[in-house]
């Protein structure tokens, strides 16, 4: 009898789809458990909460009100995949892995589907290319943006010269770490520079024989492409061998609070790239409080607002909420298909005016998407880490990424790409 | 009157030797062969078959071949995932190598590179067994996953070592690629898995699988009635490896798409089909496929409760879910410590007796 009331419940469970929703359904693939929950929890709440704000405050976008669902990866691949195929049939407007290993697979997934794929800052960085990859977007920018942006901050502290320079490049040995590793090996030939590389196995709690090679080593500069426990890990184990922090650069996912407070004293001058503005300074944190946290609707236990990852999260939903709204003016009606919204993120614009409309003013670089390029303006910033003040802190404007050189290198990996699997690249 | 031997005569030897020698089991064997291929794919949706069936299949094959190691050989191997990894990276050297190659055959191939790889790993299982074997295979499965990171021979030096599956497709229908249908994939999988467990129970019923109980009974007793230590273990090794091999040709191939060595085919799923090997029963077929549901299906069904049904956060149903699955399967072990299938087995001699036990 209990069996049977159990096996209903999973029967209705997997079978009730909801009918003709008037509503935009905005699914999370979120991760809050496992080793990687310190980067996944704050950008889940931010994202969550930039949504609930948008149908507090505004009812929705264009007056339909925003449908969330959560599905727990735990970044895990399979769980990924699992999370996909309960939600492809709800006419998800974005998927927002927040995962690469998951984005690779998700990629002919969401080709073949039709649902817009967006990688903030993360995946497959030949997606940049969209007439090979019309379906797949990584603005405002990818990690080869990212290695070329560190590579250039480093150009201008010395002198424009890397001439005989050794910069370290450690890792996370998976498919997110890997991602910036052509780009380096061009630009250390381009700038005669030794680059070494140095990968970190998943999940990373244990790095003492990379960072006894480090410190064999001598570099002039390491740089980082960590996520989840192994950010922490390699910025203890960079202060253990004092390590000059200021020359340890990390990648905008090795940039984030849980990274550096554990570490105490030892992190402070550590710095990272950001593609995007830090500290809860923005307007638009004062509507967070006002109709989110204090209507007791912030997600998870709202200790996480004004986090960098946090702020990141927030920022991958200000720019999909920005999108389905240009969706709906080019549709010219409000509720939207995956497809209409697709169009909307390859025709979204992001200026200044806008930014300061929103209550987001210079958070970001302004840049406009279109059919041949995904991949946003590629600027970053650099952020430092106070230790006593317990802050991030900007210590560059915008640096611009070798836009010219990455370009070329897409170019190349598109079209082997669209040769693998016969795709006549092309706007749609 | 319902489960009997009473009334089934047996008239000849092949009949008296015959798998399920009770009528009503043969009836259930035909009865589950028949929904399976018949009724299934016309009530089977997108997302049952790609999160529930699917890979439930594939775990199956991977625990029928760590079953045949572990549970009728006798030694304990940790490396399964490593051997998952040489099916997988296989199918995609053979079907990149070779497009025109079917895609079945290619399956077939790349169970045997993981045999020959297998046997060379089970070698050391010739001079040392139990847990020093166990650390000797623990060391195939972080080699083999350090190769297929390192070499970008593996992975035809794609920038970021992630191997990504092609679209093939077998007398004219799309099997693999993100464009197969569900019902496609379901039926490679389900015709792999039902062949290789009927393979996998004739093999253990037959001269071949006799000789590997006798060596996991004891060893010295096995060589000195004449088995050759050296043939057992090493077939063993081969045939277990072959099935893990298909198994992990089928997860990259037909299920994920896309895999990255060190996530795919971690020490962590090594651990996962050896649980299920456990917890679904040592030398057991039945038991394979009892451990895979639980350990594979039981999640799935425990989110879609949780989540879906009840609308709890999905954080805290993953959480529930680990400290659910862990209970379980210490009750389990508490309550069975030979597996689910003794449960069964259990279960079936009562069932003889029924309505009149002694």
């Amino acid at each position: 009898m209990k069996m049977t009331k159990i096996a209903a419940l999973i029967a209705a469970a997997a079978i009730a789809t909801p009918v003709v929703a008037q509503d935009l359904h905005f699914p999370m693939l979120n991760y809050r458990t496992g080793p990687f929950a310190p980067g996944g929890i704050p950008f889940a709440d931010g994202y969550q909460d930039y949504l609930t704000l948008i149908n507090e405050r505004d009812g929705g976008i264009g007056g339909l009100p925003i449908r969330t669902t959560e599905c727990e990866t735990a970044y895990n691949t399979e769980r990924g995949v699992e999370c996909y195929e309960s939600i492809r049939g709800d006419s998800p407007l974005i998927v927002q892995p927040l995962s690469t290993g998951i984005t690779y697979q998700l990629i002919p997934r969401v080709t073949e589907d039709g649902v817009p794929l967006h990688t903030m800052g993360y995946g497959r960085t030949s997606a940049m290319e969209g007439e090979t990859f019309p379906w797949v977007f990584n603005y405002p920018a990818n990690y080869w943006d990212g290695a070329s942006v560190a590579i250039n901050y480093l150009l201008d502290q010395n002198g424009d010269s890397l001439e005989g320079k050794k910069i370290v490049l450690i890792y996370h040995n998976s498919a997110y770490g890997r991602e910036p590793i052509p780009t380096l090996e061009n630009l250390s030939e381009r700038y005669g520079f030794e680059l070494v590389e140095i990968p970190v196995d998943s999940p990373g709690q244990e790095q003492s024989s990379q960072w006894l090679q480090i410190r064999r080593e001598r570099p002039d500069y390491v740089i980082m492409w960590g996520w989840g426990v192994m950010n922490a890990v390699a910025i203890q184990e960079a202060a253990n061998i004092r390590f000059p922090m200021d020359h340890f650069i990390g990648i905008w996912w090795s940039g984030s609070e849980n990274d550096v407070v554990p570490v105490g004293e030892g992190a402070d001058g550590y710095t990272a790239l950001t593609f995007h503005g830090v500290g809860t300074d923005y307007p638009v944190y004062d509507d967070i409080q006002e109709y989110v946290v204090d209507r007791g609707l912030a997600a998870g236990n709202g200790d996480q607002i004004g986090s960098a990852v946090y702020s990141r999260g927030l920022y991958a939903a200000m720019l999909a909420v920005e999108a389905a709204r240009t969706a709906q003016d080019l549709a010219g009606h409000a509720q939207i298909t995956p497809a209409e919204m697709r169009a909307g993120m390859e025709a979204l614009s992001i200026s200044e005016e806008r930014l300061a409309e929103l209550g987001l003013p210079n958070f970001s670089a302004p840049f406009d998407v279109s059919c041949q390029n995904h991949g946003g303006s590629g600027a970053a910033m650099i952020q430092q880490w106070d230790a006593d003040a317990q802050t991030w802190s900007l210590i560059t404007d915008w640096i611009d990424s070798d836009r010219e050189l990455i370009g070329e290198l897409a170019t190349a990996d598109a079209a082997a790409y669209a040769a693998e699997n016969n795709i006549t690249p092309g706007c749609m | 009157m319902l489960y009997r031997e009473a009334g089934d005569f047996k008239t000849s030897y092949a009949s008296d030797n015959q798998t399920f020698p009770i009528r009503f089991d043969r009836t259930a064997y035909w009865v589950v062969i028949a929904v399976a291929f018949l009724l299934v794919p016309m009530v089977l949706t997108d997302y049952w078959a790609n999160s529930i069936v699917i890979p439930f299949l594939i775990y199956v094959i991977a625990a029928l071949g760590l079953n045949i190691l572990i549970g009728y050989t006798g030694l304990l191997s940790l490396g399964t995932a490593a051997f998952m990894a040489v099916g997988a990276y296989s199918t995609f050297k053979l079907t990149t190598a070779f497009p025109e190659m079917p895609i079945y055959i290619v399956f077939v191939l790349s169970g045997l590179v993981t045999a020959a790889v297998g046997v060379l790993f089970g070698l050391p299982s010739l001079k040392i067994k139990g847990f020093y074997l166990a650390v000797a295979t623990l060391a195939a499965q972080f080699f083999l996953i350090w190769l297929f990171t390192r070499y970008g021979w593996f992975f035809n030096y794609s920038s970021t070592g992630q191997i990504s599956m092609p679209e093939r497709t077998m007398f004219g229908v799309t099997i693999t690629g993100a464009s197969a249908s569900s019902t496609a994939v379901y039926f490679t999988c389900l015709i792999f898995t039902v062949a290789m467990a009927w393979l996998a129970r004739n093999m253990t019923r037959g001269t071949l699988g006799r000789t590997w109980m006798a060596i996991r009974d004891m060893d010295i007793a096995a060589e000195i009635i004449g088995v050759n230590p050296l043939i057992a273990k090493l077939s063993s090794f081969a045939v277990s490896s072959f099935f893990v091999g298909v198994a992990g040709a089928l997860t990259f191939a037909v299920y994920l798409g896309a895999v990255e060595a060190g996530e795919a085919f971690g020490i962590n799923k090594s651990f996962l089909v050896l649980f299920m090997v456990i917890i679904g029963g040592l030398g057991s077929i039945l038991g394979s496929f009892l451990g895979a549901a639980f350990l594979v299906v039981l999640p799935v069904l425990l989110k879609l409760l949780l989540v879906d049904g009840l609308g709890w956060p999905s954080d805290l149903a993953r959480h529930l879910e680990i400290m659910i699955i862990g209970a379980l399967i210490i009750i389990v072990l508490i309550a069975e410590p030979h597996g689910m299938a003794a449960l069964w087995r259990t279960m079936k001699e009562k069932l003889r007796l029924w309505p009149f036990p002694h």
